[in-house]
């Protein structure tokens, strides 16, 4: 990605300078070394429980409880993509996609969103119709109900409670996308072009 | 309360895995082939970790964060952000693996029960890595105009860090 290639060779490129002129150059210089052992050690502490949710999300696509929760949307789906809720292939692609974001399953849900995309795409090739857009604003919020990643790096700074955050990160989630499908409704009306 | 979001995750796995049963699901493969599909993703966020971590290091040692923080921080202070959390802000919607990598920074130099240490987390667990997704999706279905998908998106996005830092002194008092 080159965005990256930029902002990393930025980051380091602005370190040096500004080490050398505010005289901090021998700590610039010890940084990078205990930077990049704190990669290693970032990626060890967060393996177990990674690993650990990874598992107990494939026991419930197995399960059928996955399939399950989509079903449930469905009825809330309809009216966040109307003009694509006749088309059952692309709703069910688009509940599956949603469910799996609630369920933090990122690598699931993906795959299902572009299927999704694809179908809503066919219909106005070349321009993004408002059910694609609303599809990805709703990807590019974070739905996720139990944000395992980030509980897990927070027991591994010795948190007792790792899960306390929940309700604020709810919160926070609900407020964020119910601006973002607010904003995809009120730009669905007034964007010209 | 305390407890219940305690043994939420334990509850979790536990009613997960007796359904599971009950509904003939072999649990305890499928337990292990999806841990075995989570240290892929371990594996192939371990090189961009590295390099990240590596570059914030040797900003946060440099004092160009400070300087930025400083020349930022009448704007953060109005809206409520402590200017700690910037650099977060600032590399959430690029990248996953880089947001993180600085968040877990900020948790581990502030601590996962201090005020920041909260917010940085609320942050990471209630926004996305929108431009990445944007490229994602548009690129893979081949549209290039995108409307107005990009500016919903960071009304999302901004929505959630102002709200990350307000839940934070909402649900814990300071």
């Amino acid at each position: 990605m080159l965005t990256m290639t930029i902002i990393w060779t930025g980051m380091v490129v602005l370190s040096i300078l500004c080490g050398l002129v505010l005289g901090r150059g021998p700590e610039v210089a010890a940084a990078a070394a205990a930077g990049a052992a704190a990669g290693v050690e970032l990626a060890l502490s967060i393996a177990g429980m990674l690993c650990l949710w990874t598992g107990v999300m494939e026991v419930m696509r197995q399960s059928g409880l996955s399939e399950k929760l989509s079903r449930l949307l469905a009825p809330i789906l309809r009216r966040l993509f109307p003009q694509a809720a006749r088309d059952r292939a692309t709703m069910d692609a688009i509940s599956a996609n949603v469910s799996a974001n609630l369920l933090g399953l990122g690598s699931a849900a993906t795959p299902l969103g572009l299927q999704a995309a694809r179908r809503l795409a066919a219909k106005s090739p070349g321009v993004a119709s408002d059910c694609l857009c609303m599809l990805v604003v709703c990807n590019t919020a974070s739905i996720q109900l139990i944000p395992t990643t980030v509980a897990t790096v927070r027991a591994a700074q010795g948190c007792a409670a790792p899960f306390d955050i929940l309700p604020a990160v709810w919160l926070a989630s609900v407020l964020s996308v119910g601006v973002g499908i607010l904003a995809c409704k009120l730009f669905a009306r007034i964007w010209r072009g | 309360m305390d407890l219940f979001f305690t043994m939420l995750v334990p509850l979790t796995i536990g009613t997960i895995a007796v359904y599971a049963a009950f509904h003939r699901v072999d649990v305890y493969s499928a337990l292990v082939q999806g841990a075995a599909s989570g240290l892929e993703t371990l594996v192939r966020i371990v090189p961009a970790l590295i390099g990240l971590l590596t570059a914030v290091y040797m900003l946060r040692a440099s004092g160009a964060l400070e300087l930025l923080a400083r020349l930022l921080a009448p704007v953060m202070d109005r809206l409520g952000l402590p200017s700690e959390l910037l650099p977060l802000m600032l590399v959430r919607p690029i990248s996953g693996s880089a947001a993180l990598g600085v968040g877990a920074e900020l948790i581990s130099t502030y601590g996962p029960d201090s005020q920041l240490g909260r917010m940085a987390a609320v942050m990471l667990g209630s926004t996305e890595t929108t431009f990445y997704t944007i490229a994602v999706y548009f690129g893979a279905v081949g549209i290039s105009k995108t409307r107005y998908a990009v500016p919903a998106a960071l009304c999302a996005d901004l929505t959630g860090f102002l709200a990350a830092a307000w839940a934070v002194r909402l649900c814990f008092a300071p």
